[in-house]
């Protein structure tokens, strides 16, 4: 190497520099970092298509998009929020974390981090270029139901299938890297019932991906051979069978929910102790929750289609076992307040976000137990009621639990103290906004209103009119959370190497901000004062 | 309903507008009341369905109360400032097992009476009618399967109430020119499908949802009680004009029911004998313009536009248009059978021959096409 060194380039241009630097890095801080901006972005551009919804719904009646633009508008928003911000968000903050929580130095495979990675613009620039097309972008929901998708399809579907392909390479090899070096890179003595909460819960849901990304692929593949070679899986003319389509669909589209939210079960987990000075209460039944979780997660897609004329055996075998999940989501929400109960609690903002999250998940969730009980769901489906339901379950769900991640490990990521008082405007805001724009939901699918129209009964206007002013100060909040990131990168009162006096794990031992390299030889779990967050038996 | 019950739902649905919207909002609790609730309905199933959703409600809301109290007394009483030493407790089994047990129980005690209901609702057996129910982009159609009955349910929403020109009428936009008219008291088996994409027929006040999916044909029932018109709509995304595709349905006594099924009958045979009359003479344009005009506008403006301008890739323009100018074959085979695929119908089967003989008239003389074509009934008969 040495010999050669003199026939490199000396100095390259800054930008070039910078450039080459993030294009090719494999250090899993700068790969988190860029995950977390991906996400972070793409979180506004599909907030601004929903801002183009909840502008149109704003009153009955045709204001701003007309049809064909806002069923393209509800497609892509439900498409990129899903793929574009909540799971990369979770994704980056995993790369970040997972070292620094096992005490490992990097991800396993850091050449194949930054190839999952760097697929992911591409995919979305695919998707998102639909949008310039002739004939415009999918415009057939999120869940692309055959033969609207398929015989019915804009040209521009196939951007859109080969967009979700990338999306799902990237997740796989993510989840794959994630497995690795959780069961081969944890410190001396961590064992797996010692790991961190986020870490297990990322390490369940890295299997989830991998068992239910591929079969979106199938079910894409499947769309796109119908629409170009002939053949007619889902299409009735040609002997197929549109709810085949659906059955594919979901049984990616259910353990997906739980990709969505079992990070954020992690998340929770983490901060709650630290604000309540006490350890996490029933850390084995809140492992155990969470694979319980994820096994019923595969056996309940049924409960998306009730009102297909599925068979009364079907309906009966869906409905209890979707109703089977509420035993270990409660087990999970009873242990968070076992946890906060006779703590020492203070209440910043990581906490306020948990808090929240808490909360109004388990609202989600009580919808949901509703929508389990079939001749009631019936009623619901395809309502705004359930607009209201998985928004419940996203909103503070997934966002929220990335905000409290974001302020609870900015600090270590930056070296800053983010601003206290900022954040807890943040946090006051969009509580009253998400509650605002998705609660008047609930009661305009019970009196009557479908989901994705563009326009409506009169009798929905006032429900209609809150949530669209909900929406617009939950858009506008965020904004707010963008400037305290960027103000917390650029300043702020120097964080401390522990930075929350509660809180415990191989994380808050290394210096804020964390260096590039960490934990290159391992840590021991003694003398760093590692008091596993687990019962010492 | 006895006088019991109704105060029983009247006082529920108070103490649940009470709950929820002296915390949101605090705005008049009984005009909100109405709204919050799912909707009663019509049926006795309906009914049940609602006190399923009652119940479950109540149950969520009791356990909520029980979770967010232990919560917000735990924020109020165990913080730094009220208790500087947090306790060490991290465990205890006996209360986990509990929490894990008494919501299984709850649940099962759930189950019970949805199981009971939801096996009723699936005993589609021992109809007195039957309906085959076709969704297509963005219509109804119905056939009694009984009484050899069929139309189109078309929506006769006006534009100018939907582009705001106009106040909104009170039914908007649940309005269509011909209403399913069912019979009280009779159980009615319903049976979906559909032409092209998946739809899904939905009337709330009946407690009926059900898929119409290409190529399956689903069942489901429903026994009305009270005369009445009940109105829904299209619940599956279906298209550009999903919001736009009504679901109506008129519910009356069974004499004036059977009355209105004669009065069918005589409406087609008339419709038959204005048919042999329409093809048996030459039709001049002027004649033809005007009624071409109002067909396209109730059944082609809301793709190709009113002026005929089209949207963009998939609804072409029919001014300038290669059918619309090319050989009158093309044309009348295009409107009659339609584009495979496509948002394009077979109209042959909805329309009469004079409508479609106008309707051709007027694209091939209108939007700046000047073909000077005018075409016949006959025509359209013999192309049939």
């Amino acid at each position: 190497m040495v010999a050669h060194a003199d026939t490199l380039p000396k100095q390259r241009h800054p930008f070039i520099e910078f450039i080459l630097r993030w294009l090719l890095t494999t250090n899993h801080k700068e790969i988190g970092t860029l995950y977390l901006c991906l996400s972070f972005t793409l979180f506004f551009v599909a907030g601004a298509m929903a801002m183009v919804v909840r502008a149109e719904l704003f009153q009955p009646g045709i204001q701003f998009a007309e049809p064909e633009l806002y069923n393209q508008m509800v497609t892509l928003h439900g498409l990129v929020m899903v793929f574009g911000a909540v799971m990369p968000a979770f994704v980056g903050l995993a790369n970040w974390l997972i070292p620094m929580m096992i005490g490992a130095p990097d991800m396993a495979l850091p050449r194949l981090n930054n190839f999952s990675f760097w697929i992911l613009p591409f995919a979305f620039v695919l998707l998102l270029s639909s949008l310039f097309m002739e004939g415009g972008a999918p415009n057939f929901g999120w869940t692309f139901y055959a033969p609207l998708s398929t015989t019915y399809g804009p040209p521009s579907t196939d951007y859109f299938i080969f967009g979700v392909h990338l999306m799902g390479i990237s997740s796989v090899l993510g989840s794959i890297n994630i497995i690795v070096t959780i069961l081969n890179l944890r410190a001396p003595g961590m064992t797996l019932m010692k790991m961190p909460l986020f870490v297990w819960t990322w390490l369940i849901t890295a299997f989830l991906l991998i068992m239910a990304m591929p079969v979106l692929a199938g079910a894409v593949t499947m769309m796109l051979t119908d629409r170009h070679f002939g053949t007619s899986f889902f299409n009735a003319a040609g002997g197929g069978d549109p709810v085949f389509f659906q059955h594919v669909f979901w049984f990616f589209g259910h353990p997906e929910v739980y990709i969505m939210i079992l990070p954020g079960f992690g998340i929770a987990s983490q901060i709650i102790p630290t604000f309540a000075r006490k350890k996490l209460f029933g850390y084995h039944s809140m492992v155990f929750a969470t694979a319980a979780i994820a096994f019923l997660s595969f056996i309940v897609w049924g409960h998306h289609m009730f009102t297909t004329g599925m068979p009364l055996a079907g309906e009966l075998f869906f409905m209890y076992a979707t109703m089977l999940i509420a035993v270990p989501t409660g087990v999970k929400v009873f242990n968070w307040v076992a946890t906060m109960w006779r703590g020492s609690m203070t209440f910043e903002t990581p906490m306020l976000f948990a808090l929240g999250f808490v909360m109004m998940f388990t609202i989600g969730g009580f919808s949901g137990l509703m929508l389990a009980i079939v001749p009631a769901d019936i009623q619901y489906q395809d309502t705004f009621f359930v607009v209201a339901h998985f928004h419940y379950v996203l909103y503070p769900g997934a966002i929220f639990s990335t905000m409290a991640a974001a302020y609870y490990w900015l600090p270590k990521w930056t070296g800053h103290m983010y601003d206290e008082r900022l954040g807890k405007i943040h946090f006051w805001t969009a509580a009253i906004a998400v509650n605002l724009t998705f609660f008047p939901m609930h009661f305009s699918g019970l009196a009557g209103m479908p989901r994705r129209v563009v326009d409506y009964s009169i009798a929905f206007a006032d429900f209609n009119m809150v949530s669209s002013i909900g929406a617009g100060l939950l858009g506008l909040t965020q904004l707010l959370f963008l400037y305290i990131v960027i103000k917390t990168i650029r300043g702020g009162e120097k964080a401390s190497d522990q930075v929350w006096e509660g809180a415990e794990g191989l994380e808050w031992t290394i210096p804020s901000p964390a260096p590039l390299h960490t934990f290159q030889t391992p840590p021991s779990l003694e003398t760093s004062g590692y008091a596993a967050t687990t019962a010492k038996h | 309903m006895s006088v019991r019950q109704g105060m029983a739902t009247g006082a529920l649905r108070l103490a649940i507008g009470l709950m929820v919207s002296s915390v949101l909002w605090g705005l008049p609790l009984r005009a909100l009341a109405v709204t919050l609730d799912l909707r009663e309905g019509a049926t006795e199933m309906s009914r049940r369905v609602q006190a399923l959703h009652h119940m479950s409600l109540i149950i969520c809301v009791v356990v909520g109360v029980i979770v967010f109290g232990a919560m917000f007394y735990s924020i109020f009483a165990h913080r730094r400032s009220k208790r500087p030493t947090p306790a060490k407790f991290h465990e205890n089994t006996l209360v986990e097992v509990a929490w894990t047990v008494v919501p299984a129980l709850i649940i099962t005690g759930m189950a019970i009476p949805a199981t009971v209901a939801l096996v009723e609702i699936e005993d589609n057996s021992d109809a007195d009618l039957s309906i085959l129910v076709t969704g297509s982009q963005w219509k109804w159609h119905y056939r009694y399967l009984e009484a050899d009955i069929d139309f189109y349910s078309n929506a006769t929403i006006p534009p100018e109430q939907i582009n705001n020109l106009e106040p909104k009428d009170e039914h908007y936009p649940l309005m269509v020119d011909n209403p399913l008219v069912l019979p009280t008291n009779k159980k009615v088996r319903f049976l979906t499908t559909s032409g092209d994409v998946i739809h899904s027929w939905w009337v709330p006040d009946l407690a009926v949802k059900q898929d119409a999916i290409p190529g399956f044909i689903n069942e489901a029932w429903a026994r009305a009680e009270e005369p009445g018109i009940y109105r829904g709509q299209c619940a599956e995304l279906c298209g550009m004009n999903h919001a736009y595709m009504p679901t109506v349905v008129e519910v009356m006594p069974e004499e004036e029911f059977d009355a209105w099924l004669t009065d069918q009958r005589l409406a087609r045979e008339l419709s038959g004998e204005a048919a042999v009359a329409a093809r048996s003479r030459d039709w001049t344009m002027e004649e033809l313009l005007p009624i071409g005009e109002q067909v396209f506008l109730t059944q082609c403006a809301t793709c190709h536009q009113p002026d005929g301008s089209g949207q963009g890739l998939k609804y072409p323009a029919l001014g300038g248009g290669v059918i619309a100018n090319g050989p009158i074959e093309d044309h009348l085979d295009r409107v009659m059978n339609g584009k495979a695929d496509t948002e394009m119908q077979a109209w042959a089967p909805q329309l009469s021959d004079l409508d479609i003989a106008a309707v051709i008239t007027y694209e091939r003389n209108s939007f700046g096409n000047d073909t000077g074509d005018v075409v016949q009934p006959l025509t359209v008969y013999s192309a049939r």
